[in-house]
């Protein structure tokens, strides 16, 4: 009777109360304050260069079944780019296989026979190219590097009679296999998913504690024991933290920028719309967490078990589409899917508002939801 | 009697599991009254509190609390009611002006600050109130903690256990200020270990187990306990008091300074043992009525802990 929804009796002065307490709580807490400013910039610095965005000297492993100066050419010039390093020659495309398999390299580079003497024939031969893919940040750069540098050891080499040849269409094509992840995601694609992670790690996390620490320190006893009502303790507590979230995605975007030269090309207002949203959509199931854990070790535990869905059925971790149809209707649920699909189109895609008005819509329905239940179930009692 | 009772409340129950907390509790108490709430650990005494002011819903029970129905109106009883928790619940890491200017936020007084500002001087903490309260001694943190929830002037106070670990002054002070509070008309409900504190009391409701078993206006305690005290004098106490443990009808030997107290509730063998030893001739042996203070004794040693095997003590759940 006294838990559940309340918005009778609301009252500003409570409501403002309990905000103020929570914020001089924060200020006085120095380590949960560091936490919060310092982690994603450690997140950040780990993952983006764990999955560094443009690693260089790739073991490559070469068969080459023709040996003229264009050939020659076109391998020094991939030498010379620093992205390969050749480690010797192999056997064959099944042996290439084999080896892109085991990891002994990330790229195996065939070119064919009478290559050279088809170029000069204008039959426009082709240089295949297996790239172990399952890592897109590892090789994503050098495949992309690829085309320039044989552009570059054409011009170079065909010279005389032969000029005719360099500057216009390619004359002959590359063919670029990337093995084990089609979707070929580079590290730009990666860093802005990172900031749905951190937010919704750091977020749910600091919620969830801070509302189980009244009541593990006895401090919910008094609270409640006033006529304070549920709606005024819930907003009280949660917009602190959304003021963290400014923070925190502020020193992220300007790591992001500094440090990986990710690009911000959409609607800085579809940005802003959608990490609102998605801070609160945090909040509010931080609030839900803290209304089942006891203790704060349970509700970081729980926390933690949140943040896994983020992770693996975002599309973060894994491309999306390429999850079996169950992943893909969980990972519906799960609000880091929306944002990670609003950050990237308005990041890299130069997304508007009206681009995203699906994914805002579904973190709208995500927050009603959660909202609901978290306050059905937060008693004003100590049942 | 004839003002409506601030308390009045039936069939109270409250379970915990398959643990009967607080088993079909009556408690009525009259405006202005000091009811002492007496019993050991675990025998439900914060749980029947919390249910009082609507931090716990009952299982069963009916009745009102400061004329608002306890189920339906836990809302208006809280504008009303102060409560000073067993265990000091306010914020360790805000400020004392702080606390007191977010409690007084809390009940939407006005006059916040001169209200703040009256509760640090009558504490004696006004050059103190930027110190946060967790760097408090008990017995300060006890006075802020009433201060606390006197800053809405409640018309009833629920006392938990509130002077547990405080020195012997500062209990006195503390009791000074309930004495002039509940001369104010404030109805005081407090449950207490205590002697000292049980004796200052108007009415008195023993609890073990959940069940009352003894209540009513604090004269009439000593007999619905039924003690028959004797009081002893003479030489070397000590040697008697070993002495009297081991006879029958004997269940309690206090010693009150040069004297001794033998109370039992068998009336007929304790007779017969201080006849006996009466014709001893050494001791100057008088009947006198029972006390308070034998009664709270007695009834405080008869009960172990209650539900003491649980482990560990639920009661800051
Ligand atoms: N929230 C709770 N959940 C389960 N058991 C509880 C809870 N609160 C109290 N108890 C149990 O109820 C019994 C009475 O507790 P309490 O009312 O705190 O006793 P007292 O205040 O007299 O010491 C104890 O056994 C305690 O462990
Ligand atoms: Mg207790």
């Amino acid at each position: 009777m006294s838990g559940g929804l309340s918005i009778a009796g609301f009252s500003f002065g409570r409501f403002s109360a309990v905000l103020i307490k929570e914020f001089i709580q924060m200020r006085r807490d120095r380590v949960t304050f560091a936490m919060m400013i310092g982690l994603p910039i450690i997140q950040l610095l780990l993952f983006g260069f764990a999955i560094n965005a443009d690693p260089r000297h790739l073991p490559t492993l070469v068969e080459m079944a023709d040996d003229g100066p264009l050939t020659r050419a076109i391998l020094a010039g991939m030498q010379n780019s620093g992205y390969f390093d050749f480690q010797g020659p192999v056997g064959g495309i099944a042996a290439g296989e084999a080896v892109l398999r085991r990891g002994d390299a990330n790229f195996v580079i065939v070119i064919p026979q009478n290559f050279e003497r088809d170029v000069i024939r204008g039959r426009r031969p082709s240089v295949l190219i297996s790239a172990d893919a399952s890592d897109p940040s590892a090789t994503g750069g050098a495949v992309a590097a690829l085309a320039g540098i044989v552009q570059v050891a054409i011009n170079e080499t065909l010279q005389g009679p032969l000029q005719s040849l360099a500057g216009t269409a390619p004359p002959f094509s590359v063919d670029v296999h990337r093995e084990y992840n089609p979707e070929g995601k580079t590290s730009t694609n990666i860093v802005p998913g990172l900031l749905a992670i951190i937010l919704s790690m750091t977020m749910v996390m600091i919620t969830a504690v801070a509302i189980v620490k009244e009541t593990e320190r006895g401090t919910m006893e008094m609270l409640i024991a006033t006529p304070v009502r549920p709606l005024e303790v819930m907003l009280g507590k949660i917009l602190p933290y959304v003021f963290v979230g400014y923070v925190q995605t502020t020193v992220f975007l300007i790591a992001a920028g500094i440090v990986f030269r990710v690009p911000f090309e959409g609607s800085p207002w579809a940005f802003f719309l959608g990490f609102n949203l998605f801070i609160v959509v945090n909040l509010a199931l931080g609030f839900l967490i803290s209304t089942a854990a006891r203790s704060q070790m349970q509700a970081m535990q729980l926390s933690f078990f949140t943040i896994l869905p983020s992770i693996l059925l975002s599309g973060f971790m894994f491309p999306f589409a390429g999850m079996p149809a169950w992943a893909q209707f969980l990972g519906t649920g799960v609000p880091a899917t929306h944002f990670l699909r609003i950050v990237r189109k308005v990041m890299l895609k130069g997304a508007g508002v009206g681009d995203v008005t699906g994914e805002l819509g579904a973190l709208g329905v995500i927050l009603v939801v959660i909202s609901v239940i978290a306050m059905l179930r937060y008693r004003q009692t100590l049942d | 009697m004839t003002a409506p009772a601030v308390i009045a409340i039936t069939g109270l129950t409250k379970t915990f599991g398959d643990k009967r907390v607080v088993d079909d509790f009556d408690i009525t108490v009259p405006k202005g009254a000091i009811y002492g709430f007496l019993g050991p650990n675990g025998s439900g005494k914060t749980t029947t509190i919390r249910m009082l002011c609507g931090l716990l819903t009952p299982d069963a029970g009916q009745g009102t609390c400061l004329g608002f129905d306890i189920l339906r109106e836990p809302d208006k009883i809280k504008e009303q009611v102060g409560y000073m928790t067993q265990k000091f619940s306010l914020y360790e890491d805000l400020s004392i002006r702080e606390n007191l200017d977010f409690v007084a936020r809390m009940y939407r007084l006005n006059r916040r600050k001169q209200r703040v500002d009256a509760a640090l001087n009558d504490l004696g903490l006004a050059d103190r109130q930027k110190q946060l309260a967790g760097t408090l001694s008990g017995g300060w943190k006890q006075r802020l903690a009433l201060a606390a929830c006197l800053l809405h002037e409640p018309k009833l106070l629920l006392l938990d256990e509130p002077t547990a670990g405080v020195d012997p002054k500062a209990r006195r002070d503390f009791w000074d200020e309930i004495r002039r509070l509940s001369a104010a008309g404030v109805t005081v409900l407090v449950s207490t270990h205590y002697m000292d504190e049980a004796v200052q009391c108007d009415f008195i409701a023993y609890i073990a187990y959940g069940k009352r078993l003894i209540d009513g206006p604090s004269a009439t305690i000593p007999e619905q306990v039924g003690l028959v005290t004797w009081r002893v004098e003479g030489p070397d106490l000590a040697a008697l008091e070993q002495r009297l443990k081991q006879e029958p009808g004997v269940e309690q030997v206090a010693r009150f300074g040069a004297v001794l107290h033998i109370s039992g509730t068998d009336k007929q063998a304790l007779d017969a043992t201080v006849a006996r030893l009466q014709a001893e001739g050494t001791h100057r042996w008088t009947l006198q009525v029972a006390g308070l203070e034998e009664a709270f004794i007695y009834l405080m040693a008869g009960a172990r802990d209650n539900f003491a095997r649980d482990t560990p003590q639920g009661a800051a759940a």
